[in-house]
């Protein structure tokens, strides 16, 4: 039986333009054999959102770097829940301090990778999402 | 030439005896060596290996033509560079005590941090701001902010840097009107806008507007500052982004000076005479960690430079022929990981840009991949640099890796390799199409994934992260911003609206309007004018905006 390809789109919320770390994960993913579709910077939240439902994506993983993380990467957890897309499964990454990634996670954050993290332990993480 | 050949054969025969002996037994570490940006690198160099008979020509001395050994005769011996710390951060309130702490410690220059929405022409209440208040660098939204961040600090005194790029008008008319109210005139002022929108489309991000009324916004300030404001660096033409986006150090040099080619064309095309301007362009590149060959890329990048301006450009005076240039170090050389390593990274690389012969530099803090540096830290960073000035004894003598066989070499390679791509751009139509195609996006692209493919293999490593790593607790004592930075702004703006003549805004914005739409009224007159009255950032960049429209990224993957 086939697997199914998972889709996964790489958002960069906020205004900060580091896009290196974003361009290189949606890049390895892509590699690895994902749909892998890139926002661009500065984008909404509900523009990322709308990417995501409209792309029909399985994950949405954001990328900021300028320390906005704790009020942009919650919101869009909650504007995917208010448009009935919760199963869309959400990670980050950036310069992101440990002491936040609680409270992170606790907004619905599934996990938040931190400059040096290997794409296999992305690729791992997102397999065991895998919910079929 | 007699003595090379024989130099030649006496390397050859010691490469066929001395080293097989050694290496079939015991092999190198390596197939091939090659340089932080993929460069190979030979066993030993030797004389034979570089042309000594152009010397004159491509190397010569310190303070002349082509200026690959410095951009004055004596450097170092005359005076330090400028120790430079880039910072700002929350209310500007927080910066003035930042900065005068700085200038207490024996810093030279002030560099301004501004936050993303500073950057980008958003004031603090806009809704694009929210979460990014303060948080990068200082917010400010009306002049009232900047005379805040320069109370106490004699603007006749101290040089100051600002990277601000899409709305540097704005900063700088602020700047200029915060020297008047404390009675330093115009042409007293000294410091740098980093004004270079090209590297923003390439890769930092903060664009405001598409790339033909952002020249004319440049043009617009070459040409005021020229008449008003003399001892201005107008532009900061900048690599230290292309290099943190990924690039190599041959395409650096290369993008960076193509950058400033399509500058020095427009105001040239505006009418400004060559001389009349190019004295003030300066440039900033990065330092990371590979020592020799990031000073081989500034001895490069100086003698790209002043061929380019006198031979394509006619510029005369060998001012205009002069690269000078600000560096940081790497940001993205630091890791989160045993971030005490750090210090010595920034070490390596602030001897590189004192051997590549800055004018300026800034020293990252150890803590920096994990938020924004603590006072602690940054004085670790200024401390760096003080002990290569005063201990290392490496400022003694001007260019001290000249006549390396292996940096001359090096030199060279940089030179032709990022001559062909500046020829390459030159063929496309100048860097503006060649953004616009997506060229130089995705030659950094490539570049970066082909790094991170490297480390992600194990052939480059990174001490503490694919090697030598240990388990560590989580770094306590970042720095926090309060985040209740943004009420606290939005409330001073209100306040601001309420107390200034909103007539006399009105009326400055509309004149300004006006201006924009035609291409033969210079800006600055305009922006000055404005920003005294307490129109905000954001208001007059929507102005701008309305005119002008906005710039969208073309997106290559």
């Amino acid at each position: 039986m086939k697997e199914k390809k998972l889709r996964i789109l790489i958002a960069k919320p906020g205004l900060d333009g580091h896009d290196r770390g974003a361009k290189y994960v949606a890049r390895a993913l892509k590699d690895e054999g994902y749909e892998v579709i890139y926002t661009g910077i500065r984008q909404t939240a509900e523009s990322i959102v709308k990417t995501a439902i409209q792309e029909d994506v399985d994950f949405v993983g954001l990328s900021l770097l300028s320390g906005a993380h704790n009020e942009l990467f919650p919101k869009i957890v909650e504007l995917l829940k208010e448009n009935d897309a919760e199963d869309i499964v959400v990670f980050g990454g950036g310069v992101i301090p440990e002491e936040d990634i609680p409270f992170l996670r606790e907004k619905g954050i599934q996990a938040v990778f931190t400059p040096g993290t290997p794409i296999k332990t992305i690729v791992d993480f997102i397999e065991s999402q895998r919910n079929d | 030439m007699e003595e090379f050949k024989k130099i030649k054969k006496a390397h050859d025969q010691w490469e066929e005896t001395t080293v097989k002996k050694v290496t079939s037994r015991f092999p190198e570490r390596k197939e091939t060596f090659v340089t932080g940006s993929d460069i190979p690198v030979e066993r030993a160099y030797y004389p034979a290996s570089f042309d000594e008979e152009k010397w004159n020509e491509e190397i010569g001395f310190p303070g002349e033509y082509p200026f690959t050994r410095g951009v004055q005769p004596t450097m170092y011996r005359g005076r330090f560079w400028t120790m430079r710390q880039y910072a700002g951060f929350g209310t500007a309130e927080e910066s003035n005590k930042r900065y005068k702490y700085l200038l207490e410690q024996g810093q030279t220059g002030l560099s301004v941090a501004f936050d993303l929405p500073t950057q980008i022409g958003y004031d603090s209440d806009d809704n694009m701001s929210i979460g990014e208040v303060g948080k990068v660098g200082v917010a400010i939204d009306t002049l009232k902010d900047m005379e805040i961040l320069f109370d106490g600090i004699p603007l006749d005194k101290v040089s100051t840097s600002m990277t601000i790029n899409a709305p540097a008008s704005v900063l700088l008319a602020m700047y200029i009107a915060v020297g008047e109210k404390q009675g330093v005139s115009r042409d007293q002022l000294r410091g740098t806008i980093q004004n270079d929108i090209l590297k923003e489309y390439i890769a930092r991000g903060t664009y405001i507007f598409p790339p033909e009324p952002s020249m004319r916004l440049i043009t617009d300030i070459f040409e005021f500052c020229s008449q008003e404001v003399p001892k201005w660096n107008t532009i900061s033409i900048s690599g230290y982004h292309i290099r943190e986006a990924g690039s190599t150090a041959v395409q650096e040099v290369a993008f960076t000076i193509a950058d400033g080619m399509e500058y020095v064309n427009a105001a040239v095309k505006a009418g400004l005479d060559v001389d009349q301007f190019a004295d003030r362009l300066s440039f900033f590149f990065n330092a990371h960690n590979d020592l020799l060959e990031e000073v081989a890329k500034y001895r490069a990048a100086r003698r790209i430079w002043a061929v380019i301006m006198k031979e394509r450009f006619k510029a005369r005076s060998s001012k205009s022929q002069m690269l000078r240039f600000h560096t940081q170090t790497g940001g993205s050389t630091l890791t989160a990981q045993q971030p005490d390593n750090n210090i010595v990274r920034v070490a390596i690389q602030t001897l590189a840009a004192v051997l590549g012969g800055t004018q300026s530099l800034h020293t990252n803090s150890k803590d920096e991949a994990l938020a924004l540096p603590t006072e602690d830290s940054v004085r670790i960073a200024l401390r760096t640099q003080q002990i290569v000035a005063h201990e290392s004894g490496v400022a003694n003598t001007v260019d001290p890796l000249a006549g390396s066989y292996y940096v001359e070499e090096l030199t060279n390679k940089i030179y032709h390799e990022a001559m062909a791509y500046i020829e390459k751009i030159q063929e496309m139509g100048g860097m503006v199409k060649a953004i616009e195609k997506g060229y130089v996006q995705k030659e950094i692209q490539d570049a970066a994934y082909r790094y991170q493919k490297d480390v992600e293999k194990g052939e480059r490593i990174v001490v503490g992260v694919n090697k030598f790593a240990v388990k560590e607790e989580a770094p306590k004592d970042l720095l926090k911003m309060d985040p209740t930075l943004r009420e606290i702004q939005i409330k001073k703006l209100a306040h601001i609206k309420q107390e200034r003549d909103n007539e006399a805004v009105r009326r400055s914005l509309q004149n300004l309007e006006e201006a924009a739409k035609r291409s033969d009224v210079n800006l600055m007159p305009l922006i000055i004018e404005a920003v005294k009255g307490y129109a905000s950032l954001g208001e007059i960049c929507n102005v701008l905006r309305d005119v002008y429209g906005e710039y969208r990224e073309s997106i290559v993957l």
